[in-house]
């Protein structure tokens, strides 16, 4: 428990603090005036309420386009299963920077609405929220997804054999089952859209912003930090909120409700309405995120030169100053800083886990809420606090390369929380203690009875910290460092410079970064399936 | 049993350490920077953005010669780091800190982030450059134009001439053509609106843009998507089937479209329209708390030495301020800089920006 706490504390609860009180105190004195005079601008409260406004109507949206996915996944088994199963969740640990590009794709000029209908939503309210439809498909279905193959079927055939209508027997059965799923994913997406930044930067044209996008302009060009704290503590207040009500439903969740194998729920679809829904599902799946994502491929090919692999071959070489390095030197990069934000993410996601297993109580429930903060707050924020609060002996790591992977454990740990915490929790007591008695010292206790157990979950934590870790773009590009940029940082520099052969290999390295979290994905998958029979419940992966 | 439960939990967190320190060490010495930070008097750091760019041979000729260390810390665009470097001035990154702007100039030197140096060669860099004469706060370093660039092939077939100057630009000719950046959140969007200011004073650019808005200009949040989604002269942006042939981009994007095509044309897809270009000019400073003063001295001084003055067009495609530079090819063929560019005294920029903007936001975007 220390150690968790600890690594909270100093690395996001002590830098937040320091910047929101960098922005509140001036000349000794404290300026709680600028709260009540930031909330009673007209332009700050338009933006409270379109951030508001947005996160909900994306959320409804996502819940309707998502929930037939989640019963799909859940219910049908096809060929390829798996591999959609990753597929779909690869938006989700995407950069935006990189999402927003595919995305203008779809909805922009020249994309597929507009070769269809002539219709052109870039810029529009719609853009931002078909894209957080996009972004937060997987939490759905994982989430809702991954609870209802687990429902015993039996017990809705049971109530439809004492004469309930399918419709009733769903709604008092089925329904109340999953209504805790639906409300954690809801909360979840709901969370994700309130913060959103890239999605509405990049889509929304310049007359959107979000609170998120607000506190960056704050910070990073009109420099009124006293406005920015005021607007991170509103944040705060919000975030919280969220993440409170979303701790009860875990609870909620936690309750004994008859799980099965998924492998026994699961079965191929029967009748033309099951069949019609699978179709419906697929389509959606492949309008909605395949098409996006395909078109980066199909672009990072598209060169003038007349031979595809053209942007390719351009990143091996030695790119002009930019870089110092050839840019596809920064998978490398990429992929050291994510196998060190991993290992932090399951030593402090772990521990943090084995703490909340063994007790209970108030305190403890709050601090698996609050694990999940760094998942609500600003990026800009986490990193301009690095600066002022990491900034002393023995903690001046400012300039250093820890710094990177330290900011992407923040936002991996709380995932590695929410996959060890059922299965550390279903392990049974009992067994550590024979073992005890037997004369097994703990080490030996914790190889030979929580290892086996809890290993498939512990590479499942792994492979979705390791996927979140490479997208991680926000705190990322805001940490001063030597030249070794990650595969998001260089896409975003490529981006930012004229010329064919800079956005050609923007295109490019974006589709390696997808092919590495997509295969670790698909990695996490296999894991998955390959049940052991053990009965841990590793095919909780990536739930909230 | 609560021993063997202490117990079992102590095991698991030696276990967990372990492992996490094997990673964390077979991970460490693989990666290429160390983590001192930079305190010895033999290395000298440089703090910038993230576009600060050059050629490693360049740097390493210093290093040769000077018998200092450069370390570069890179993070962000150039208004979150001048930011950082106001913020963490008391005890700064670095020695030495490249790319504050004119936009930013002013919030940079009202806030005491750099000491006074006079660097060595600098009666070679133009006067119109040295916005900081008196006191030698900062050292300019390179300069670039803001410009609206257009796309040749589109006023060939139509058989126009691409505008000229800010007043064609409001000309029914060309109506519903030119695409620009928010200015709120762009810095090229920024200078164009500087720029409009400039030409028509404080009282008459509103009236400008309300006649650009009646002309039909777009304005999206940022230079990639104008740029490579809506103008129709970048390769990629007629791929996006792009139908805006005016976008504000930079007097050096059209070498940029030669520089970085595959295969090379032989003339520029794109132009740039003269009369509507603000300068913005690079400067780098010595910051106040430096630890290694000496050190950054030497660097500024080799910041405007022959050596890092030719390296940086091609490596940042911005132009460089010491006279007698040689420009590459590229640069003196297809996008020379402007002749007569706008400008604006920094202290101006920083009295009415925000200001600015926020009326520039509610005449266009409303």
């Amino acid at each position: 428990m220390a150690l968790p706490v600890a690594f909270f504390g100093v690395f996001f609860a002590y830098p937040v603090a320091a910047i929101v009180v960098r922005g509140l105190k001036a000349d000794g004195g404290w300026r709680f005036g600028r709260i009540g005079e930031v909330l009673a601008d007209s332009g700050i409260r338009h933006v409270l309420w379109f951030t508001t406004w947005q996160a909900l109507v994306s959320t409804a949206l996502t819940l309707l386009i998502a929930l037939p996915g989640a019963y799909v996944f859940a219910r049908f088994d096809f060929r390829g299963k798996d591999i959609l199963r990753a597929i779909v969740t690869v938006p989700f640990v995407l950069p935006t920077v990189v999402v927003g590009t595919a995305f203008l794709a779809l909805v922009g000029r020249g994309g597929l609405f507009d070769d269809l209908w002539g219709v052109r939503l870039d810029t529009t309210v719609w853009a931002i929220l078909l894209a957080h439809v996009f972004f937060n498909y997987a939490v759905v279905v994982r989430t809702v997804g991954g609870l209802w193959s687990q429902l015993d079927p039996r017990q809705e055939e049971a109530a439809r054999m004492l004469g309930a209508s399918p419709l009733a027997a769903w709604r008092r059965v089925t329904l109340p089952a999953l209504a805790p799923a639906v409300a954690a994913a809801a909360l979840m997406v709901f969370l994700f859209t309130f913060t959103s930044f890239g999605v509405v930067q990049i889509l929304g044209g310049p007359t959107f912003a979000t609170l998120e996008v607000e506190i960056y302009r704050q910070t990073s060009e009109i420099f009124d930090l006293g406005a920015a704290a005021v607007l991170t503590l509103v944040q705060f207040v919000a975030v919280g909120l969220i993440l409170a009500v979303h701790a009860w439903t875990v609870r909620r969740r936690e309750t004994a409700l008859r799980l099965v194998d998924a492998s026994l729920t699961a079965r191929r679809p029967r009748g033309a309405g099951q069949w019609a829904l699978l179709g419906g599902v697929l389509a959606t799946v492949v309008l909605l995120i395949l098409l996006p994502l395909g078109v980066l491929v199909e672009r990072s090919f598209d060169t003038s030169s007349g031979s595809a692999l053209g942007y390719y071959r351009a990143l091996t070489g030695d790119d002009s100053g930019i870089f110092l390095v050839a840019p596809i030197e920064a998978v490398g990069n990429s992929l050291r800083y994510a196998a060190v934000a991993t290992a932090i993410a399951l030593l402090i996601g772990g521990l943090a886990a084995a703490a909340l297993t063994r007790r209970a109580g108030r305190l403890v429930r709050g601090f698996d809420a609050l694990l999940m903060l760094p998942l609500g707050v600003s990026a800009v924020t986490v990193g301009f606090g690095f600066l002022i609060a990491l900034d002393e002996p023995p903690l001046d790591l400012r300039s250093s390369w820890i710094l990177v992977p330290l900011a992407q454990a923040l936002v991996g740990v709380p995932f590695v929380v929410r996959t060890m915490l059922p299965v550390l929790r279903a392990v049974d007591e009992r067994l550590r203690e024979a073992a005890a008695v037997l004369g097994a010292s703990p080490w030996r206790v914790w190889r030979e009875v929580d290892l086996p157990l809890v290993r498939r979950a512990l590479l499942i934590a792994a492979g979705f910290a390791f996927a979140v870790s490479l997208g991680e773009f926000g705190a990322t590009v805001f940490i001063a460092r030597a030249d070794n940029p990650t595969l998001p940082v260089a896409v975003a520099r490529l981006l930012g410079r004229p010329g064919e052969l800079n956005y050609g290999q923007a295109m490019a390295l974006s589709t390696i970064l997808m092919v590495v979290c997509a295969v670790a994905l698909l990695v996490l998958e296999r894991l998955r399936t390959d049940s052991t029979g053990s009965g841990d419940r590793g095919d909780r992966m990536g739930e909230f | 049993m609560q021993s063997v439960r202490s117990a079992h939990i102590r095991a698991f967190v030696a276990a967990a350490v372990g492992l996490g320190l094997v990673t964390l060490s077979a991970c460490g010495s693989s990666s290429s920077d160390d983590s001192g930070s930079g305190g010895g008097s033999k290395t000298v750091t440089l703090v910038s953005h993230g576009s600060f760019a050059y050629s490693k041979d360049v740097l390493k000729a210093f290093e040769k010669e000077s018998g200092y260390q450069v370390k570069v810390l890179k993070s962000g665009d150039a208004g979150q780091a001048v930011n950082q470097a106001i913020l963490t001035k008391d005890n700064p990154q670095g020695d030495v800190f490249f790319g504050v702007d004119n936009t930013l100039l002013s919030r940079a030197l009202d806030n005491g982030l750099f000491q006074p140096y006079e660097a060595k060669g600098l009666d070679k860099v133009g006067a119109e450059y040295q916005l900081d004469k008196d006191e030698h706060r900062v050292t300019p370093i390179d300069s670039g134009d803001i410009c609206v660039n257009y796309d040749k092939a589109y006023f060939e077939k139509k058989n126009i001439e691409p505008p000229r100057s800010f007043d064609d630009l409001v000309k029914p000719a060309y109506k519903d053509l030119l695409v620009t950046e928010n200015a709120s959140t762009s810095s090229p969007g920024l200078g164009f609106v500087l720029g409009t200011a400039a030409k028509y004073g404080d009282s008459g650019w509103q009236g400008y843009w309300e006649k650009l808005k009646a002309n039909g200009v777009k304005v999206v949040d940022g230079w990639e998507q104008a740029y490579y989604q809506e103008f129709s002269g970048s390769t990629d942006g007629k791929k996006a089937g792009g139908d805006r042939p005016l976008v504000v981009s930079y007097a050096s994007s059209p070498p940029a479209e030669v520089v970085f095509a595959d295969p090379r044309p032989k003339t520029a897809p794109t132009g740039v329209a003269e009369g509507t270009c603000f300068r913005q000019i690079e400067f780098a400073g010595l910051l106040s708390n430096a630890r290694n003063a000496e050190g950054g001295k030497a660097l500024i001084d080799f910041l405007i030495s022959k050596k890092f003055q030719e390296d940086m067009p091609l490596n940042m495609f911005v132009y460089p301020v010491v006279e007698g530079t040689s420009v590459p090819a590229e640069f003196t063929e297809y996008g020379p800089a402007a002749k007569d560019p706008e400008t604006m005294a920094p202290a101006k920029i920083a009295e009415n920006r925000d200001q600015w903007v926020k009326s520039w936001t509610s005449l266009v975007l409303k």
